[in-house]
């Protein structure tokens, strides 16, 4: 097996563990409401789970829950952005792109207004409530909207920073937060911009390609595998669409194999996307870990993650069977 | 062009028997551009002529030359398949030449087959799945109202359109957030694509629906200026925090005999022959006003 050199490779990953990505965006949210009077708020009755409630507590005025009602509500946005404001409207995931998705497109993408959208429970790791709460298609239903900007962020820093990019980005744009605390990756100096992948480890065996809390799963993957001597990238793909192609070109080229992991169906998300740029670039071997055309069940997030294929060992079983074809 | 607030940039026509010589004529108009166009939605334009005429050329306030201009009221026309009537009524309005009626759901047209911004900026919402306006229409006015600025909003469904649920989550929140700034026009024609629409799924009593909702309701002659004017300015001028909903009555392909009170015609474009037969019909219709 080949493996190229790393400044000492990490064999031991142990991460602090920080806030969920849901409660970075209710900070965000006040953030950008102190210094944009435009910014207004919109939820559907889940705004103490979304952490909208955060912006309510801090900008009452500027805050509307519309009741249970997710379709009105992306229509309310859409009229609000066409009279000059900057909405946020934020649900479960599952709601706010399932239910609104014909508002979405009619009065989002087609327009191309200028309104965001917040799903929080993305995935499966919400546990307990089931896949009809489990939002596993929100990456592929938000990525066949034209001119959508969607995004995974990995951690709180990656989520607040994330926020403040979708507001200084004209156009529609899209966001999944999660709801369990997540591995801390980042500071609050770190700084993102929406179509730029973050690496971790400069390993040229395989390249890691991962978001939401799936590049904290593929960073002890990255642990676990340089235990064993081979060494891995991980690229943070926090930008579904527009997907970083020149990262997975990049990705390509030096390391000849791929490995993508997120927490959302096979169909449509992040390995569909990266694999566009694989095939546009430098065709190379890939392997994919992801929900494979199912929904999922009650149980405890870990639970579920194992069971469904997504945590660290099963990256490291994808990292290996990439590896096996690489350079056939 | 400068932004104004000089309110006298809307057109305004003063006569009834004005208005009544520019409905017939714009009708001519619909005709003639579905004709040409070879598709398109007659039944529905010609029932809401009347509703748009008085909008355009007496009681909201616009500047054709000045479609941006921040202070506007806004339109939306939620039944977006009747959008030949609102060409017709932009183009007369001056928003744009004439001639784009020669060029309607044609590549490239700023009068796309439902209205659409990207071609035609003048139009204040994309709309084409029905049951959207009025959900947007209230953003429109939350905004105005946080703004604390005047300008109003109209939305106008059609009757089929108010079975699509999200008017009536729309309906449950304008009221109960005192957007008396927002005026819902109902163009109820009676027919929708299948047939008539209480054949399909009854939708009556809808001046009691809205009632309880919270809405002020005004039930009109939708074809008779003296009624749909006094009630458009009655629902601009609300003060008492209740939102309108207009529910006009109409009849569909109003002012051609053979489109009027069938669903035949709901999406079906006249041939040369039927263009010219209807064309005749209102030109002889004009002489006596």
């Amino acid at each position: 097996m080949s493996s190229t050199t790393v400044s000492n490779p990490k064999t031991k990953y142990e991460p602090k563990m920080g806030v969920a990505t849901r409660e970075a965006y209710g900070q965000a949210l006040v953030e950008l409401g102190k210094v944009n009077p435009n910014v207004i708020v919109l939820d559907a009755d889940l705004a103490k789970s979304t952490f909208s409630a955060t912006f309510e507590k801090a900008y009452p005025d500027r805050f509307f829950t519309v009741g249970i009602a997710e379709a009105n509500m992306v229509g309310i946005a859409s009229g609000l952005a066409l009279a000059g404001k900057l909405p946020f409207a934020s649900s479960f995931a599952v709601f706010i792109c399932d239910k609104g998705m014909d508002q979405l497109r009619v009065g989002a993408a087609y327009p191309n207004v200028n309104a965001k959208f917040v799903g929080s429970h993305g995935g499966i790791s919400i546990g307990e409530d089931g896949p009809s709460q489990q939002s596993v298609e929100d990456y592929a239903l938000m990525c066949a909207l034209p001119g959508f900007v969607v995004l995974s962020p990995s951690d709180e820093f990656c989520a607040r920073a994330l926020v403040h990019r979708m507001a200084e980005h004209v156009g529609p744009a899209y966001m999944r937060t999660g709801r369990p605390k997540t591995a801390i990756i980042y500071g609050p100096d770190d700084k993102f911009e929406i179509g730029k992948a973050k690496q971790h480890g400069d390993g040229r065996d395989v390249a890691i390609i991962a978001c939401g809390l799936e590049v904290s799963y593929s960073l002890e993957a990255q642990a676990l595998l340089a235990a064993e001597g081979i060494n891995v990238r991980v690229l943070d793909m926090h930008t579904i669409k527009p997907v970083d192609e020149a990262a997975v070109a990049k990705a390509a080229e030096e390391c000849g194999a791929i490995v993508t992991a997120e927490e959302h169906l096979l169909d449509g998300g992040l390995g569909s996307q990266v694999a566009r740029a694989v095939g546009k670039s430098r065709p190379v071997p890939m392997e994919f870990v992801g929900i494979n055309n199912t929904y999922a069940e009650s149980a405890t997030p870990e639970q579920l993650m194992e069971k469904y294929g997504l945590t660290a060992p099963h990256i490291v079983k994808a990292v290996k069977a990439v590896l096996k074809r690489k350079g056939r | 062009m400068s932004t104004t607030a000089d309110v006298s940039a809307a057109p305004r026509i003063e006569s009834i028997t004005d208005f009544k010589r520019l409905a017939n004529r714009l009708r001519i108009d619909i005709i003639k551009m579905i004709g040409t166009a070879g598709s398109g939605h007659p039944g529905g334009s010609l029932s809401e002529v009347e509703l748009l005429t008085a909008l355009y050329f007496r009681v909201m306030r616009h500047n054709p030359k000045d479609p941006a201009w921040p202070d506007r009221d806004r339109f939306i026309l939620s039944k977006g398949h009747g959008c030949p009537a609102l060409y017709a009524v932009m183009a007369e309005a001056g928003y744009i030449d004439k001639s784009a009626m020669n060029t309607l759901r044609k590549m490239g047209s700023p009068f796309q087959g439902h209205p659409d911004r990207r071609f035609f900026p003048a139009i204040e919402a994309n709309t084409g799945s029905l049951g959207q306006g009025l959900s947007m229409g209230i953003g429109m006015a939350l905004a105005a109202k946080l703004d604390k600025k005047d300008w109003h909003t109209f939305v106008m469904i059609g009757d089929g359109e108010s079975q699509e649920g999200q008017n009536w989550e729309a309906a449950m929140f304008a009221p109960y957030h005192k957007l008396q700034n927002l005026t819902l026009i109902v163009d109820y024609n009676h027919i929708q694509l299948d047939g008539f629409v209480k054949d399909i799924l009854d939708i009556s009593p809808l001046v009691e629906k809205f009632e309880a909702f919270g809405w002020r309701t005004l039930a009109i002659d939708g074809h008779d200026f003296n009624q749909v004017i006094p009630a458009l300015e009655t629902a601009r001028s609300a003060k008492d925090g209740k939102p309108t909903c207009i529910v006009a009555n109409t009849v569909k392909g109003k002012g051609v005999s053979f489109m009027e009170n069938t669903a035949k015609w709901h999406g079906v474009a006249p041939n040369p022959e039927q263009v010219a037969a209807a064309v005749a019909e209102l030109e002889a219709a004009a002489k006596k006003l």
